[in-house]
């Protein structure tokens, strides 16, 4: 049995070939005609209408914020439903409060109507 | 070495767990009514089950949970009473108040109970890692609160800077438990006292971090020099909210403050007392002087409550001396609850003079009060003379509990510097005493039922409990502190 270390190594390598390898075999391999519209900067394929320096609406924090409570939550719960089976009850129940807490958060943000866009 | 959890864990918490459970519903509630006074009422019994819950929990009193982070003492539970009392107050003052300004929004209930919630688990901390967090959980919800007069812009530019500094002092709090975890290697006060007996801890590193946490309360508290945040997060908060976080948040801070330095730093109290004498003195020096030139009765009564912080610190100098500590420790409850009861009234008064758009909030707008309403100036006549401490108010009585553990504590120049300040701060009370019934004017109130009600309440008890203080002291003095 290897040491489980070189298992997060060998990912760390594979991770960085994979994207390296694909750049680099595309400036080997891709045709390279350029014109004016392919240099222009973009953004998700569309052409940018007006200055790219505007400012955001701040409707974007809220949402950023309520996402993030979310994804923090997700990283909450995958050791607590990984040792699922080996924690006594009020432990699992401690899972349930703390959902049942960002659910109620959740109805929150929604009856306040920060979910729609404006 | 941990125990897993019993329900007995569960009960010496639970005032706090109902309450923050209590404020998450209300938060839910509120969204679907229309009537925000059902969430004032929703919220003042929820305070009232709270201290059901305390009374049914005091039959568990020495009982330590969660392998020691929390205790529940006589000391937590004398805290915890006025804590849940003075959260009733402030939502009574609140709930005229925030109509006539225009700011009634069913959050300020829940926010004032997750506030309450942080405060109480503050005052049952046995763990610094404990307190930490529950200075973090009472001060997040002060934030919003100092902001809450939301679209004006100065209650938005103090919760701003009342936000960043208390982050700022958060920090400091954060960096002397890692010093006191670095001396002793554990955060458990009890923990603590053992590493400092058996010789293990690296004294000098303890009292650095010591020192620290002293920073980080004495900014939650308002002591000179981290003071500076409390006149502008004072005056720019909504009054009923000032009301509140001048009482409140002052209360759990000092009984963090007793129990941490009380119990786990007790042995340190030769290296910190040239420390606290200073930052008393300074306190009660900077608070009473600069009271002085205030002409706005908001930002004098924030001077008045950094005075009154050196006052209560003066008292706490000693405490590491066993023949005075629980003299000491007595007195200091006894005058935060003194100073709670004069606080709600004088912002009572406050509050029914403050019209939209911070009218009538000057100090020569309170001319002749006394002509046009009697009654109300001679509360405010009470609640002023009780903050100077002359009888017969329960300021006096507190005054003379925390001179007697001073002067016991054989530190006579701090108390003749408390006397002298003292004299000080009769010159800018004794003004507005002065304005209201020497002075012509026609002062407008809001005759508001309840913030009436609490003024009159509390000009009553500043009075009667001072001719009767010894029950409230006999009270005082139970409060002992445990930790096992």
């Amino acid at each position: 049995m290897p040491n489980p270390w070189v298992f997060i190594g060998l990912f760390i390598i594979i991770a960085a070939i994979i994207p390296i390898g694909a750049i680099v075999v595309a400036l080997i391999l891709g045709p390279k005609k350029p014109n004016p519209i392919k240099q222009s900067t973009y953004e998700c394929g569309l052409e940018t209408v007006g200055d790219s320096l505007v400012q955001f609406k701040a409707q974007y924090y809220v949402f950023a914020l309520a996402f993030l409570i979310f994804d923090v939550e997700a990283v909450f719960l995958f050791p607590w439903a990984i040792a699922m089976n080996k924690m006594p009850l009020y432990v699992a129940l401690e899972g349930v409060i703390f959902i049942v807490i960002l659910v109620a958060g959740l109805v929150y943000t929604w009856r306040k109507g920060a979910l729609e866009w404006v | 070495m941990t125990t897993p959890v019993k329900l007995l864990d569960f009960i010496t918490i639970l005032p706090v767990i109902f309450l923050a459970a209590w404020a998450c519903l209300l938060l839910l509630v509120d969204l679907w009514v229309k009537h925000k006074r059902v969430t004032a009422y929703l919220a003042a019994l929820g305070l009232a089950i709270g201290l059901g819950l305390l009374w049914y929990q005091a039959a568990w009193i020495g009982n330590a949970g969660f392998n020691h982070m929390v205790v529940l003492d006589g000391f937590s539970v004398f805290v915890n009473a006025l804590l849940l009392l003075s959260g009733l107050l402030g939502i009574a003052l609140a709930y005229g108040y925030l109509r006539r300004m225009g700011i009634e929004r069913g959050e300020f209930y829940p926010l004032v109970l997750f506030s309450l919630s942080g405060m109480m688990l503050m005052a049952q901390a046995a763990d610094l890692i404990v307190v930490f967090l529950s200075l973090e959980f009472l001060s997040i919800p002060l934030y919003v609160l100092t902001a809450f007069a939301y679209p004006k812009a100065a209650s938005e530019e103090a919760g701003l800077k009342y936000f960043l500094l208390g982050a700022f002092a958060g920090g400091f709090v954060v960096y002397g438990i890692a010093l006191v975890y670095g001396a002793a290697a554990t955060t458990a006060l009890d923990g603590i006292i053992a590493a400092v007996a058996e010789g293990r801890a690296n004294l000098s590193l303890l009292v650095s971090g010591a020192a620290l946490i002293l920073v980080g309360l004495g900014f939650k508290v308002a002591i000179v020099p981290f003071h500076m945040w409390t006149p502008d997060a004072y005056q720019g908060a909504p009054s009923a909210v000032t009301a509140f976080m001048s009482s409140a948040a002052k209360l759990a801070g000092f009984a963090a403050l007793v129990r941490i330095f009380a119990l786990a730093f007790s042995s340190l109290s030769d290296d910190l007392i040239p420390i606290l004498w200073g930052l008393s003195a300074l306190t009660m020096l900077v608070g009473n002087l600069l009271a002085i030139p205030q002409t706005n009765i908001k930002r004098m009564l924030a001077y008045s409550s950094i005075a009154h912080a050196g006052y209560i610190l003066m008292a706490f100098t000693a405490f590491g001396n066993p023949g005075v500590a629980e003299v000491s420790i007595a007195a200091v409850l006894f005058y935060l609850a003194a100073y709670t009861v004069t606080n709600y009234g004088a912002w009572g008064v406050v509050i029914l003079l403050e019209r939209a758009g911070d009218l009538g909030l000057e100090i020569g707008g309170y001319a002749g009060l006394g002509r046009k309403y009697p009654a109300l100036a001679a509360c405010m006549t009470i609640f002023m003379l009780s903050l100077i401490g002359l009888p017969p108010t329960l300021g006096l009585v507190g005054k003379f509990y925390l001179f007697r553990a001073v002067i016991a504590a054989d530190l006579i120049p701090l108390a003749v510097i408390g006397v002298l300040t003292s004299l000080i701060s009769a010159w800018y009370y004794l003004r507005v005493v002065v304005n209201m019934y020497m002075r012509t004017g026609d002062p407008e109130i809001s005759p508001e039922p309840w913030a009436l009600t609490i003024t009159g309440l509390m000009a009553i008890l500043t009075v009667l409990v001072s001719l009767l203080p010894g029950w409230l002291f006999f009270l005082a003095s139970q409060a002992r502190l445990n930790l096992f």
